[in-house]
């Protein structure tokens, strides 16, 4: 039995670990799509796992959806969190019908 | 479906039959807090406003108080005032009584020469009160009775995933039996308003959503506060949840999926049937107290880290997806659903479970929090004392 990490949405770019990950670990996402990364950080439990090399500035997605923009580079299998990812502005108006 | 509660003369009915003991102020809450410990089966709420305010705030307070009156769960009320207030007591009582048929009586503590006076005439009152609510016997109500508030509070990475979702099913099931769920917390619709609009009823409805977001944010901006400052807490973070986006997109997954018929201001009663919103703070304490106030009679509250949150007029049904939460504050916590997490358990047979305890709580089991006598509230406030 590895370490899984919960994958909720095919466009997602983080899986979550729910029991954590360490480095060197083999990560498999269970959820909407199977597959595996490399851990290459200590990922504490609850916390995210990139999926991807992400560039600064990216957006980056869980649920489907986006939620906040990368502050700096991740690589994949490093940890995606508060101290490298932040959240920005709506744009209310748009939304109205 | 039915459950058995109690009958009220003016709408829905109760699952608790609590005596009130119901301050108009924050000077008098001491002295309603020692008649309601005098008094077997009577309750008490600490109130921090009700004076020296603005008045927007008065006009909030006086909805909470009114409304906790006018809750199904309250058999009656025996209100404790001081007498120098913005509202007396006698201006509240008869507020209330224009609303309602339920035993409301009221005293001041300067009318009537301090606390010990007082507290024993209220004392006098409200042992009747009890003695007369013990009379009244639980009988078969529709469920379609049911407001269930909804609440999620030191949230975690677990809470979007698995209770909050079982706890959407939840809701989904009680609007189809005619019931009703109040989804709140404003500041948690941040960065999924534009996802939980798309439930809305038709345009109005939809563009209230997006509104009430919008003016949360431009209230706080007029003060020169972000609520990107409070938003995720240090919790949240901890527990893996990095954005207000984040924390929202999970927080909104407990409004389960069917049409949002309203959005109510804070501490509203609802003029529909279905799933309600009302626009409250993301401040747990103070959302549960205007759902109460809007008639609520049970609170379903999803955590992640663990809260011992209780009011006294309403049971609050702490659910954790969180096992380790769960063994860590078993005294807090009421349902673990952390075997969705596992996988030993569907989305489907978690929200079962739940419904199944806010079923046994409606008739008349007791929470945690109801046990240990809890009673949290707190008045939101548009701007500061004066």
């Amino acid at each position: 039995m590895g370490v899984k990490a919960l994958l909720l949405d095919e466009k997602d770019t983080v899986a979550t670990c729910m029991d954590g990950a360490g480095e060197g670990d083999v990560v498999t996402c269970i959820g909407t799509a199977s597959r595996q990364v490399l851990c290459v950080q200590a990922i504490p439990p609850c916390h995210k796992i990139a999926l991807k090399d992400m560039q600064e500035n990216e957006d980056v997605y869980k649920y489907g959806q986006v939620i906040g923009r990368t502050t700096q580079v991740i690589r994949e299998g490093a940890l995606v969190w508060h101290e490298n990812l932040v959240g920005f502005e709506r744009d209310y108006e748009t939304e109205l019908l | 479906m039915n459950y058995m509660g109690y009958k009220r003369a003016e709408g829905r009915s109760g699952i608790r039959n609590h005596v009130l003991i119901l301050p108009t102020c924050g000077c008098a809450s001491e002295t309603a807090r020692m008649v309601a410990s005098q008094v077997q089966g009577s309750i008490n709420v600490i109130i921090n406003t009700g004076c020296a305010d603005v008045q927007a705030n008065t006009d909030l307070t006086q909805r909470v108080l009114t409304g906790f009156a006018l809750n199904p769960n309250v058999f009656a009320v025996v209100i404790i005032g001081l007498g120098c207030e913005t509202v007396g007591h006698r201006e509240l009582q008869q507020k209330i009584q224009s609303e309602t048929s339920k035993p409301v009586c009221s005293f001041g503590i300067q009318e009537e020469g301090g606390t010990l006076k007082t507290a024993a005439k209220a004392a006098a009152q409200a042992r009747l009160f009890v003695q007369q609510a013990s009379m009244q016997q639980r009988v078969p109500c529709d469920l379609g009775d049911i407001l269930l508030g909804l609440e999620c509070g030191g949230s975690d990475a677990t809470s979007g995933v698995a209770a909050n979702p079982a706890l959407g099913l939840v809701c989904d099931r009680l609007i189809d039996e005619g019931g009703s769920s109040m989804l709140s917390e404003t500041i948690e619709f941040i960065g999924a308003e534009h996802i939980l609009a798309k439930r809305a009823i038709d345009k109005t409805v939809h563009n209230q959503i997006i509104q009430i977001c919008k003016e949360y944010e431009e209230h706080l901006a007029s003060a020169g506060q972000s609520c990107r400052a409070g938003q995720p807490t240090p919790g949240n973070k901890e527990g893996g949840l990095s954005t207000l986006e984040e924390k929202s997109l999970g927080c909104i997954k407990k409004g389960g999926s069917r049409p949002i018929v309203e959005v109510l201001q804070e501490a509203m009663r609802p003029t529909k049937h279905g799933a309600i919103i009302m626009d409250t703070p993301g401040y747990d304490i103070a959302s549960i107290t205007s759902m109460v106030a809007g008639g609520c009679q049970l609170v379903a509250f999803t955590t992640g880290r663990g809260t011992p949150t209780g009011i006294a007029l309403a049971p609050v049904i702490k659910i954790t997806a969180n096992k380790q939460t769960y063994r860590n504050m078993e005294d807090n916590m009421d349902i673990d659903v952390s075997s969705i997490i596992d996988g030993t358990q569907s989305l489907q047979q978690g929200a079962d479970t739940i419904f199944d305890e806010m079923l046994a709580v409606a008739n008349g089991k007791i929470t945690k929090a109801e046990a240990f006598g809890f009673s949290d509230v707190c008045i939101d406030h548009v701007c500061r004392f004066v």
